[in-house]
């Protein structure tokens, strides 16, 4: 293996894709647009839900708890009903998420020291908004209700709940979804840059003429997954630093287990891009395999969804993703500050998935030969 | 029926183009007709504009400037009558590579409007005339080169249009499809209802029409029947021998002389055209013949006149004719018994052969006659199945790495980098042979001077004219000063101009000890082999001089056979029995 | 429009889509890969949460409060004796909530004296965070329920909510889901493979034959819509029937409405697909866009999975230009609530407008030339 002849592979390389209009703006443009807009469009917090209140009751007690509605920013009051009859129609037509309904006896209920029901009726058909709408609304009753008892001279719970959520103390989902956007924008670039590269020379028949050269097959191959690695790199860099300065996530852990993390992570992603390249006739053949290959694996890399969540043989499945154990160690290290040491047991299945996915693409770079 | 209107008619048409913010001139007033009954052709070197005047034509474009008349419609506002009756057969035809010759066939039959009735005798025609009869379930991708270019002219046909417009049909095409293609051309003019317009870049062709049409820069050059082009040559050609030389020996000897305007190899000697008014010059040992004019003689003369002085100059001095035939021969290339089976089929049937050093080793074949499968092993881009194959002494499968860097390799389709500059595409491969500094600079400079690439340095690989791609490739070929050097098919698609430019390029690197292997479908350029080999149905059906190959073919009928002559005879001879078979 | 040809340009189209390895990816084996991880991988239900439990001093009250998660089928408890374990088991992720008794808990439970009960829990995933804080709060509800009756006294809680979920009443995200999923698909089918295919054309050349050939600019772009059209109706009975057989989604709307939506949003993108690939007449640059501005769009702010209302306002605005949008309203309604007109009838319009903008911006701007 001789560097200078690497070398010149990578310088290669980076001109071919800089060089080149298209691929510029493929590499640049998609992906910090998708980091903007993901990262205001990616949140499980829900703010401003529409809601309507139906108040059959006349006392100030349900208008406190009103006003605790309308004070609090998960919900925005889109209408107050005047018949009961109206309910159907204003969840159904998607006016609003929800309904309050307030009986008649309310303030009377609290005032007698008994419990005043109230109804809540939620639009299912996003079952996850309504379970987290419902899950607002709880809050907003509960700090009604602690207020009220306390105010009013009510008996107290003989225990109470205090919670607290570790690294990420306003349960805001953005601080999971945009470092999971890191790791997901990288592996798009990586794969990108990787997968379409033997298949663009095979096209264009410039790869008969690498292969005449003294070129080695493992010098081609190297040369062909470093400038993804330096692409990969340098994209993520730039990812992080606007997800840490402009979405002020924050960042706990050391950078050297972050970069550490994602060298091994852009090893892997290479390694699978360069094997669907290797395999693949035509650039087009190569942008189906990169997209059969990250639906599945930004599915399930617990990217949105908790991998815990998923069936048991799905969560073995998981284990063959790089994305799923990239993920964890951004997450470990922007927000509950994780070191090297912590993180050992992602980067050990990284090593094994890179070794093992460059290896294949040798082995079908060398079969595509014949 | 014979119409008193021509077919088509251009009148003063201009067509500029945008590119990068700047206008190009594509077209300049050109006016020509073409009549029913007759084949005219389109000449002209590449990027002369054939293409966008065959556009032009079938009212895929529109002139900025003239009208362009086609069956008395004007091609603005009544396109799509145009398009009703012409038959227009892009460069590349375009088949749906996936269907199968009767699906193509059907598509072309629905959009032309043939009836049910009349497809069942229409097609059986078509059929017949192109020979594809049995390959009807086929998928057009699995077809040769030359089956392609029939099929895409069988669906023009599907319904025979009163105006035929196609774009050099017969590029990359074996001589024996050519022939065909131009018979089933010929008999549909024959019946003297039916215009042709044909562009090509085998000058050999434009004896075949009626009218010819010089196209250059963008301008109509000269037009009439090939006859008068070549009775304006008349008393020009000669053909120059010199006894215990070679024709491409003489050639580096005459070239030298300012009075010759052109010269090509052609069999034992050199076929030269004097510039005008000039005399054969004097030279010891080379006695010039008289021969009869070509059409050729006379595009080169009008070429060269009208070219911007091109690189040819700069390459005019180039071999020493020193008698510099090494004193002992060593062989480069020994390949013995070569085989390559891909699953059951054998493409390759065990072929041996040897090059000595200095030689040009010409390898020969109809489309699918294993040459290309042969010339891949010879460069080290498929293992052999079996046999052994040593370059410069070296064995390939043994040392694949070693073998590699004594050879240069340049590909038909010029293989480059098309988003770097040249200067980048030479540097990547001089530095992928290990050249450094100062040496890779001189190499650097030698391309850039040899190759007239100077002007270019900065421009996309991409962006060059075909010839200057051609030029850039070949120099890639050679940066690292290779021992032997192959070209595949190295002129498709390139003008004679610039083919006969390469070939002198080639004749001074085998004059300085390179070893040359090559695969081409020109069969005047066979001549500049000193050896030959024809391959058939993947194994070797001749092989000697060019001299003796041409005399292998010798027949009654034919008792000078040319080089064409000789392929064709010698692969129907051979491929006959399957030919018909399959 | 002369009805031979365009029998002959859409047999051509349906017999390549057959014979090409990538339309039937595209079409069928995505569609299935798209179903499976959405059917058996994701959910958002959490079930099965790991759970720390620290009782610094255990007793029948401690024991009592806990066994409530040793039951519940949301939480999977382990049994942790003192916090400093429980700490370093939610450090590695072992588990995804503690809940800590401190030594006191008994004696003031006793009391009748509010004892603090600790819950920390793993914020990285704030979504999940919320659910399982909901469910520790159920937890205690029931707990408290439990000891109010024991102790004879009903429970009092000045505000209690009586929620009811309307059209998918146990939550299930698949419900929700996999009818959504049916976007997705048909924008991959129309507006991915439409844009490469034509593209391909483009690339191969066999457009200028076509070009060249009698055929007229609205046939040609007929005999692309109605092959594709159809692919993308079978991607969806596809789906639809997986929904309902497999998956067991509730389907309680007209099935000929949904198809009636559904062919309004093939033709939007369909209109996509045309649009992109006569900007892009290059493979690579065509599927990229149709990438970044059909299929990512449709994923993310059509209100599939990220609820819309809770994006800050400009990319509200920007989520109306989105086709997918408006049908994935149609499809959790029809679906799940029924044939609700106002809903339908809204959206149903604004896809026709999006349809007749795209296809009539293809038809103006396509023109058999090649310059």
């Amino acid at each position: 293996m001789a560097w200078y002849r690497i070398r010149a592979l990578v310088v290669k390389e980076f001109l071919a894709l800089l060089r080149n209009k298209a691929s510029r703006m493929v590499l640049i443009g998609p992906p910090l647009i998708q980091l903007v807009v993901f990262g205001y469009a990616a949140t499980f917090n829900l703010h401003h839900v529409p809601i309507a209140v139906y108040n059959e009751d006349r006392g100030g007690a349900s208008r406190q708890l009103i006003a605790r509605f309308q004070g609090s920013r998960y919900f925005s009051l889109v209408g107050m009903l005047t018949s009961g009859r109206r309910i159907a129609n204003i969840i159904s037509d998607k006016e609003a998420l929800m309904v309050l309904r307030i009986g008649p006896h309310f303030s009377r209920d609290l005032e007698l020291h008994r419990t005043a029901r109230i109804e809540v009726l939620v639009d299912g058909r996003n079952s996850n908004t309504g379970l987290l709408a419902l899950n607002d609304v709880d809050t907003v009753v509960q700090s009604f209700n602690a207020h009220w008892a306390a105010t009013h001279g009510w008996q107290t719970a003989p225990a109470v709940p205090v919670m607290r959520a570790w690294f990420n103390p306003d349960l805001r989902s953005r601080w999971f979804i945009i470092p999971g956007i890191v790791g997901l924008l990288t592996l798009v670039v990586a794969m990108l840059v990787s997968g379409l590269s033997v298949a663009r020379e095979r096209e264009a028949g410039t790869f008969d003429q690498l292969l005449v050269t003294p070129l080695g097959p493992w010098e081609i191959l190297l040369g062909k997954a470093l400038p993804g690695f330096l692409i990969g790199g340098l994209e993520a860099t730039l990812i992080i630093v606007v997800a840490i300065s402009w979405f002020r996530v924050p960042f706990m852990g050391s950078v050297l287990a972050l970069y550490l993390g994602l060298a091994l992570f852009l090893l892997a992603a290479i390694g699978v891009g360069l094997a669907i390249s290797s395999a693949s006739a035509t650039q087009q053949q190569g942008l189906l395999g990169v997209f059969l290959f990250l639906v599945p694996a930004v599915i399930l890399s617990g990217f949105a969804t908790p991998i815990a969540n998923m069936p048991p043989l799905v969560q073995y499945l998981t284990y063959l993703n790089p994305l799923r154990y990239f993920l964890i160690i951004l997450r470990g290290v922007f927000l509950q500050g994780d070191g090297v040491a912590i993180l050992w047991t992602q980067y050990l299945p990284l090593i094994g998935i890179g070794l093992a996915t460059m290896t294949l693409a040798m082995q079908l770079f060398r079969r595509r030969l014949t | 029926m014979a119409t008193p209107t021509p077919l088509l008619a251009l009148e003063g048409v201009h067509k500029s183009f945008r590119t990068q913010g700047a206008r190009v001139d594509a077209i300049t007033d050109v006016g020509f007709t073409v009549n029913a009954g007759a084949i005219t052709g389109l000449l002209g070197p590449d990027g002369a504009g054939k293409t966008t005047l065959m556009r032009l034509c079938a009212g895929l474009l529109l002139p900025d400037e003239g009208r362009v008349m086609v069956l008395g419609f004007d091609s603005r506002g009544a396109s799509a009558h145009i398009q009703q009756s012409v038959g227009y057969m892009p460069q590349r035809f375009g088949l749906y590579e996936d269907l199968t010759v009767q699906e193509n066939l059907d598509l072309y039959a629905d959009l032309h409007g043939l009836a049910r009735a009349a497809r069942h005798a229409r097609y059986g025609e078509l059929l017949r005339l192109t020979g594809l009869g049995p390959f009807g379930r086929r998928l057009a991708r699995d077809l040769s080169g030359g089956m392609k270019q029939k099929l895409g002219l069988a669906c023009t046909l599907v319904h025979p249009p009163r105006l035929l417009l196609l774009d050099e049909p017969t590029v990359g095409v074996d001589p024996i499809s050519r022939r065909e293609l131009w018979s089933i051309v010929g008999g549909l003019v024959a019946r003297g209802d039916t215009g042709i317009l044909i562009s090509t870049a085998y000058l050999d062709e434009a004896e075949r029409c009626a009218h010819v049409l010089l196209v250059h820069k963008g301008r109509l050059l000269a037009q009439g029947p090939p006859e008068g082009f070549r009775s304006s040559m008349a008393g020009r050609g000669f053909f120059a021998t010199a006894q215990d030389l070679s024709g491409r020996a003489v050639e580096a000897i005459v070239a030298r002389d300012p009075a010759i305007l052109d010269t090509v190899v052609q069999r034992d000697g050199v076929r030269v055209v004097m510039r005008a008014g000039a005399a054969p010059p004097a030279l010891s040992g080379i006695t010039f013949t008289p021969v009869a004019p070509r059409f050729e003689d006379a595009f080169v003369e009008r070429l060269r006149d009208a070219a911007s002085p091109s690189p040819v100059a700069a390459t005019q001095a180039a071999p020493s004719p020193a008698p510099a035939r090494l004193p002992a021969p060593k062989v480069m290339i020994e390949a013995h018994e070569l085989r390559r089976t891909f699953g059951a089929f054998e493409a390759v049937r065990g072929i041996s052969f040897q090059v000595e050093r200095g030689r040009i080793f010409g390898l020969l074949g109809a489309n699918g006659a294993g040459k290309t499968t042969t010339f891949r092993m010879l460069c080290g881009l498929l293992p052999p199945s079996s046999g052994t194959l040593a370059i410069a002494g070296v064995d390939v499968r043994a040392a694949p790495a070693a073998a590699r860097a004594r050879i240069g390799y340049m590909s038909q389709k010029f293989s480059l980098y098309g988003d770097l500059s040249v200067a980048q595409n030479l540097a990547f491969f001089a530095s992928t042979y290990g050249l450094t500094g100062a040496q890779r600079a001189r190499r650097l400079h030698w391309a850039a001077d040899t190759f007239g690439l100077g002007p270019f340095w900065d421009t996309n690989a991409a962006d060059l004219a075909l010839g200057f791609k051609q030029h850039l490739a070949l120099s890639c070929a050679l940066i690292h000063e290779p021992k032997v050097l192959f070209l595949d098919e190295p002129t498709s698609g390139v003008d004679p101009l610039a083919r006969r430019e390469f070939w002198r390029r080639i004749n001074a690197l085998a004059w300085d000890g390179v070893t040359i292997m090559v695969t081409t479908h020109f069969m005047e350029e066979a001549e500049y082999c000193d050896e030959l080999v024809l391959m058939s149905l993947g194994r070797i059906l001749a092989a000697g001089t060019p001299a003796q190959i041409r005399a292998s073919a010798r027949t009654a009928d034919n008792p000078d056979p040319s080089m064409d002559d000789a392929f064709v005879a010698l692969i129907e001879m051979h491929e006959a029995p399957t030919r018909q078979a399959s | 429009m002369n009805a031979q040809r365009l029998r002959g340009l859409i047999r051509k189209e349906a017999l390549q889509i057959v014979r090409d390895p990538s339309s039937i990816a595209i079409a069928f084996v995505m569609p299935l890969v798209l179903l499976l991880l959405f059917g058996y991988g994701v959910s958002l239900d959490a079930r099965h949460v790991p759970i720390a439990l620290v009782a610094e001093r255990p007793s029948a009250q401690t024991s009592g409060f806990f066994s409530g998660f040793w039951r519940s089928p949301y939480f999977k408890a382990y049994g942790y004796p003192d916090m400093r374990d429980a700490r370093r088991a939610l450090m590695r992720r072992d588990v995804d909530a503690i809940v800590w008794l401190r030594s006191d808990f008994t004696r003031q439970v006793l009391r009748g004296a509010s004892a603090p009960i600790g819950v920390i829990v793993d914020g990285v995933n704030a979504n999940n965070a919320r659910i399982i804080e909901g469910y520790v709060q159920g937890v205690w509800a029931s707990w408290l329920a439990a000891q109010a009756r024991e102790r004879g006294q009903p429970l009092t809680l000045p505000v209690d909510i009586r929620s009811r979920v309307w059209f998918n009443p146990a939550l299930r995200s698949h419900d929700y889901l996999v009818p959504g999923l049916i976007a997705l698909i048909m924008t991959l089918i129309g507006a991915l493979l439409t844009a490469l295919v034509v593209a391909r054309e483009w690339e191969r050349g066999t457009m200028e034959s076509l070009m060249a050939s009698p055929a007229t600019i609205p046939e040609i772009l007929v005999g692309k819509v109605v092959p594709y059209f159809f692919l993308g109706m079978g991607g969806m009975i596809l789906t639809v029937v997986m929904a309902i057989t497999v998956f067991s989604v509730p389907f309680v709307g007209s099935l000929w409405l949904l198809f009636a939506a559904a062919a309004l949003f093939l033709l939007t993108t369909l209109g996509m697909g045309l649009l992109i690939s006569t900007i892009a007449r290059n493979q690579f640059v065509a599927g990229m866009i149709a990438v970044v501005t059909t299929y990512l769009p449709a994923f993310i702010l059509s209100g599939f999975i990220f609820d819309i209302h809770s994006m800050p306002w400009p990319i509200r605005l920007l989520t109306h230009t989105i086709a997918a949008r408006y049908f994935v309203a149609i499809l959790q309604t029809l679906f799940l609530a029924g044939n609700v007109w106002p809903v339908i009838g809204g959206n149903m319009a604004a896809l026709g407008l999006i349809a007749l903008l795209f296809l009539g911006l293809v038809a103006r701007i396509s023109r058999k030339r090649l310059d």
